[in-house]
């Protein structure tokens, strides 16, 4: 089923961020918070606080796919910030996580 | 090769030091990202789908080999071992750190490089035709009023914040290898009656969303007076360019709503008020700036080395690669190499480190240390003696820059697209090492010959996809990438927007699309016609009907 989590770009090398239930930002799609209606408000002032912390740039909400078991952006374009290019797999994140 | 004065040297020191000092705040939270934002991009610094890019402006496309080695230096020390070489001559660095910004830049510097002004609604990096000071059929060096284009457009006050971005272009040659017709200002070097050197001033033209091709508001402008009435121009431009609507702002569409004659009328007008003011250079200034273009220490020879003849003779690979991607040069016994950037299933433009480094090397060794960047992403060795190439494209075969390509079917032009660009809706590169693929046999590229591919990510046309003899737009339909194609384009001295010949096809058919095509017009071509030649003759319906009859 589709859902949303939170994805921005790390202020300091621009890197693909995702905010987690810690209220910290990683480069694993696989480790991020998901976002619903209980958690959406408190998500969002996480984010935007990182961005005033000089954290992470432009946060926004990316609806994503889990559907057995695995995350997979919904839209192509998040899917390749998710992966790296595709035509340099050895590079981005698909060049650590496989 | 143009060198820095102290003058050119202290702008970009300072320049450094400035935006390190904007880094510095930003990090510490003094500045926010919205007030960072219109900063970092007067330095080239964006921001894009995986990292931040920089693009670093190469000036009409000239580059040393201590330039390229820098650059090379680069992209080993603080990015991903390669750089992008664009279709505005520049190159692009796709992993820069932020914080490592300013060191980069400092490194620039410190070769005379920089970022100025390849982002922003400012003039940007002045294009030049790749063959400048070399062509056989030139008129005047164009890399000299580029270089003067660029030392009065750098930082200039009245024209940092105009209506939207302004590109020009340059070419000494009739034929135009600058694509100088799809520019907002478009310079042809030419001699009037009299023998004068003069330019015949293009405005207008651009690619985008709203395609146009440029008009012609001068037939010729004596040399001297090139800074007032570029500025005449500009002025017009910056007081009547529309600023209510982003699509709307480009010269292109002030001039097609103003129409030429009066756009032209505006311009005159303006010009009478300051052609003979300080806007134009002062005396002896254009001569200075021309003598650091002078020709090397060029050997005299009578005419064809006769050794090239005897390796062409025995060697049919080298001969392949001489006859697409060697040009004739305008002194006996030299020649013009093009190396391109395509190899089969490439990305094009790019270059590692050790192939940047290679370049230099072999500029140094071969080309009286030169190397011109090409808008077409490839690179050119403008000096070099004839005797000399067979050593270099054995030279270039173990660095795989030595695709024999040049202009055929899998010399194609593609913009970062979705693999890199945020603008992007679809991928071009793919799409680009897909066809390149699948007319890898060369003899069958040969064959089909001089054959122009140009792939764009999405509407800003940044692929020239307009301008391709075949054209392919990338556009997002619910989700999916789909390719627009357009026949019959053409950015030369016979400049043509494409024709769009049916429905978008699917990222899967795209390459069928192509081929397709491409067999059409090797069925209806007569003995010795190019693409663009059958194209003209036929229009798009036979395409459209094997096209679509096919899909």
């Amino acid at each position: 089923m589709t859902r949303q989590i939170i994805s921005a770009n790390r202020l300091t090398d621009g890197i693909v961020v995702y905010l987690t239930e810690a209220g910290d930002w990683t480069e694993r799609i696989d480790a991020a918070l998901i976002v619903n209606d209980e958690t959406a408000v408190s998500a969002a002032a996480t984010a935007a606080a990182a961005v005033a912390r000089q954290h992470v740039v432009d946060p926004y909400p990316v609806e994503i796919d889990d559907a057995g078991g695995t995350r997979r952006p919904t839209r192509f374009r998040e899917f390749i910030r998710a992966q790296g290019p595709t035509v340099r797999r050895d590079l981005g994140k698909q060049a650590v996580n496989g | 090769m143009y060198v820095y004065d102290e003058i050119d040297q202290s702008l970009v020191d300072q320049r450094v030091a400035q935006f390190r000092d904007q880094v510095r705040r930003r990090m510490a939270g003094e500045i926010t990202e919205d007030q960072f934002k219109p900063l970092r991009l007067m330095n080239g610094l964006y921001l894009q789908l995986h990292a931040y890019m920089l693009r670093v402006a190469i000036p009409y496309g000239t580059l040393s080999s201590e330039q390229m080695r820098r650059l090379a230096h680069i992209a080993r020390r603080y990015d991903k071992g390669y750089g992008h070489f664009t279709t505005r001559q520049n190159l692009q660095y796709n992993w820069p750190k932020l914080e490592e910004t300013p060191d980069i830049l400092a490194e620039l510097a410190e070769v005379q490089m920089h970022a100025l002004q390849t982002s922003g609604n400012c003039i940007r990096n002045v294009t030049a035709d790749q063959y400048a000071g070399v062509a056989r059929d030139e008129v005047a060096d164009p890399r000299i009023a580029a270089e003067v284009l660029r030392q009065w457009s750098t930082l200039h006050p009245e024209f940092s914040f105009l209506p939207r971005k302004f590109k020009i272009a340059v070419t000494g040659t009739a034929r135009d290898r600058a694509a100088v017709r799809v520019h907002d200002i478009g310079l042809v070097i030419k001699r009037n009656d009299a023998g004068e050197i003069g330019y015949e001033v293009i405005v207008g033209g651009g690619l985008g969303r709203t395609p146009m091709i440029g008009v012609t508001v001068r037939d010729f402008l004596p040399e001297r007076h090139l800074l007032s009435y570029v500025e005449a121009i500009l002025r017009v431009y910056n007081l009547a360019g529309r600023r209510d609507n982003l699509y709307k702002a480009r010269i292109k569409i002030l001039v097609h709503e103003t129409g030429r004659e009066e756009f032209a009328r505006l311009v005159e007008e303006e010009w009478t008020q300051i052609r003979d003011s300080a806007a134009d250079l002062p005396a002896g200034e254009y001569e200075r700036i021309a003598a650091f273009f002078a020709p090397p220490a060029y050997q005299a020879f009578d005419g064809d080395d006769a050794e090239l003849a005897r390796w062409r003779l025995e060697d049919r690979a080298f001969s392949q690669w001489v006859r697409t991607n060697v040009a004739a040069h305008k002194r006996p016994g030299y020649a013009i190499a093009n190396i391109s950037l395509k190899p089969e299933g490439g990305i094009p433009g790019d270059a590692t480190a050790e192939q940047m480094d290679a370049v230099a090397e072999l500029a140094e060794r071969f080309s009286f240390g030169e190397i011109r960047v090409t808008h077409e992403q490839n690179l050119v060795l403008p000096h070099i003696r004839q005797a000399d190439l067979y050593a270099l494209w054995q030279s270039l075969k173990g660095h795989d820059l030595a695709t024999p390509n040049l202009g055929l079917v899998s010399d194609i032009i593609a913009c970062p697209g979705l693999d890199y660009c945020a603008l992007a809706n679809a991928r071009s590169i793919p799409v680009a090492q897909r066809i390149s693929e699948r007319f890898a046999d060369l003899d069958r590229q040969h064959d089909i010959g001089e054959l122009k591919v140009k792939i764009s990510g999405c509407i800003n046309a940044c692929g020239h996809h307009h301008v391709g003899h075949i054209g392919l737009l990338g556009v997002d339909r619910k989700g999916e990438e789909y390719y627009q194609i357009t026949l019959g384009g053409s950015a030369d001295e016979k400049t043509s927007l494409g024709d769009i010949v049916g429905p978008a096809v699917s990222y899967d058919a795209v390459v069928d699309a192509v081929e397709t095509i491409v067999d059409t017009y090797v069925q209806v071509r007569e003995s010795g016609e190019s693409f663009l030649e059958t194209y003209r003759r036929v229009g798009k319906d036979p395409f459209k009907e094997k096209l679509y009859a096919t899909h």
